[in-house]
């Protein structure tokens, strides 16, 4: 299968990308990794007319620590990610970035670009909503920086404005006392998840100080399950409070039935993933070593 | 790598080094890296099992990254460092995962195998001594229709067992 025919064009900095993006117009597209986006072209369910290559700018792949946040460039791949210091900190982004499809697809594809493309079935998305993430955009006339909830606009839709490109995304460390969790339900692992929770808690004691939950693949954009947060929040975490929660979690959505299952399925998928993360975020909220990924059929 | 020549066709002028070797190569912007690899290139031991980034049988070492070489454009790989399972042998000498491969029945139609062989060779270049459980985790990405694994993940320990000793 070929992509339709385009123009090509590499750019030397991001800077330049932003500036190309601006002079070609709504048809062009950034190539970071292409493993989103190739496939799309391949099956020409995308044709854009040029494609701007940022994927030869040096630099760009860095994780760092900085001011109390983990700074993910651009070109920072899922691979990078799982072998991360931030990873090690942040046990959440572990589970997703070790977990992704398979290793080759994890060796090319970005963290940046997988929130880019706004795939409403995207691991990163969920996991980056239940930790304070924020996006900085970059323009030909300057930067700006927004929360990753008001940039998820809808199935494939961004906030991104004509001429804007991603530089890096923000994540802000979690406190001790805190832990989270993503699980993903997928039939093997090139595929896309059926379903996904993410799960981060603070706990006191027994008690759930703050809980966050977001839920992945059941809608046209992530899920941000308040109702089920709410239910997790001020109580002991055990068995009945957890499936209350766990209950609140599958009722926040409508998960739209198609190959990778039916609503109510896809709900149980919801309610058990739920079950299964709050317990290893507990765990490790009290300073316990979980490991844990997506999960196959 | 800032700058890329364009000849007056619009063709991509790339440099890459395959196998160990220099090559220059012209392509379309669109031309896919296992295209380049297979058709330009004249290596067919590089597969196109699906097409779809799914089957694994075009996996090649991209700059020491395992890639879908159906799932990258060829002009991703300029500047940059390929290996195909044609530069696995060395000398006449094959490398220590083809031969476990061959002696531990790891293939039977043999269509997945240069991929799944590539797919090895990366694991054992990030992880000496994998668990069974490493294992089956490096080639999930790789699809194999005939021998149901079992054979591939002894092949792939076996070659573990003799690239240390």
């Amino acid at each position: 299968m070929y992509p339709r025919p385009f123009t090509y064009h590499r750019a030397a900095s991001l800077k330049d990308a932003a500036a190309t993006l601006a002079e070609l117009g709504p048809e062009a597209k950034l190539l970071a990794g292409g493993q989103s986006l190739v496939p799309l072209m391949k099956l020409r369910l995308s044709s854009p007319a040029a494609l701007i290559d940022v994927g030869h700018i040096q630099g760009l792949n860095y994780i760092r620590a900085e001011n109390g946040a983990f700074r993910i460039g651009a070109l920072a791949r899922h691979t990078d990610m799982a072998q991360s210091a931030a990873a090690r900190h942040v046990p959440i982004l572990h589970d997703c970035a070790a977990g992704i499809a398979d290793v080759q697809v994890r060796n090319w594809g970005t963290v940046v670009g997988s929130i880019a493309e706004a795939d409403p079935t995207g691991d990163w998305a969920p996991v980056l909503l239940v930790l304070d993430t924020e996006v900085e955009c970059l323009a030909n006339h300057g930067r700006r920086s927004l929360g990753l909830a008001g940039f998820i606009q809808d199935a494939f839709t961004t906030a991104l404005r004509p001429g804007e490109v991603m530089q890096e995304l923000r994540v802000k460390a979690t406190e001790r006392g805190s832990g989270g969790c993503y699980l993903a339900f997928k039939r093997c692992a090139p595929v896309y998840a059926s379903a996904s929770v993410a799960v981060q808690l603070a706990l006191e004691g027994a008690t759930c100080r703050q809980a966050r939950v977001a839920l992945g693949a059941v809608a046209l954009t992530p899920v941000v399950a308040t109702e089920s947060a709410k239910a997790l929040e001020g109580s002991d975490l055990n068995a009945k409070s957890i499936a209350r929660a766990a209950e609140a979690a599958a009722a926040s959505c409508e998960p739209p039935c198609d190959g990778r299952g039916s609503t109510e399925y896809k709900r149980a998928l919801i309610r058990k993933l739920f079950t299964q993360a709050v317990n290893v975020a507990a765990r490790r909220a009290r300073g316990e070593s979980v490991e844990v990924s997506h999960h196959y059929a | 790598m800032p700058s890329v020549s364009t000849s007056a066709n619009g063709l991509l002028q790339l440099q890459l080094t395959v196998n160990g070797k220099a090559v220059r190569a012209e392509v379309e912007p669109r031309t896919l890296l296992v295209e380049l690899i297979r058709d330009i290139l004249d290596l067919p031991g590089t597969h196109i099992g699906c097409d779809t980034s799914f089957c694994g049988a075009c996996t090649v070492l991209l700059n020491g990254r395992s890639a879908k070489s159906c799932t990258l454009l060829a002009v991703q790989a300029d500047g940059g460092e390929l290996l195909t399972v044609e530069g696995l042998e060395r000398d006449g000498k094959l490398h220590p995962v083809q031969q476990a491969f061959a002696e531990n029945h790891g293939l039977q139609c043999g269509f997945c195998t240069p991929g799944m062989m590539i797919s090895a060779v990366h694991l054992l270049e990030h992880e000496p001594k994998p668990s069974e459980q490493q294992i089956r985790k490096a080639i999930a990405g790789n699809c194999c229709r005939c021998t149901g694994y079992q054979n591939i993940f002894r092949s792939v320990a076996a070659a573990a067992g003799m690239m240390k000793g």
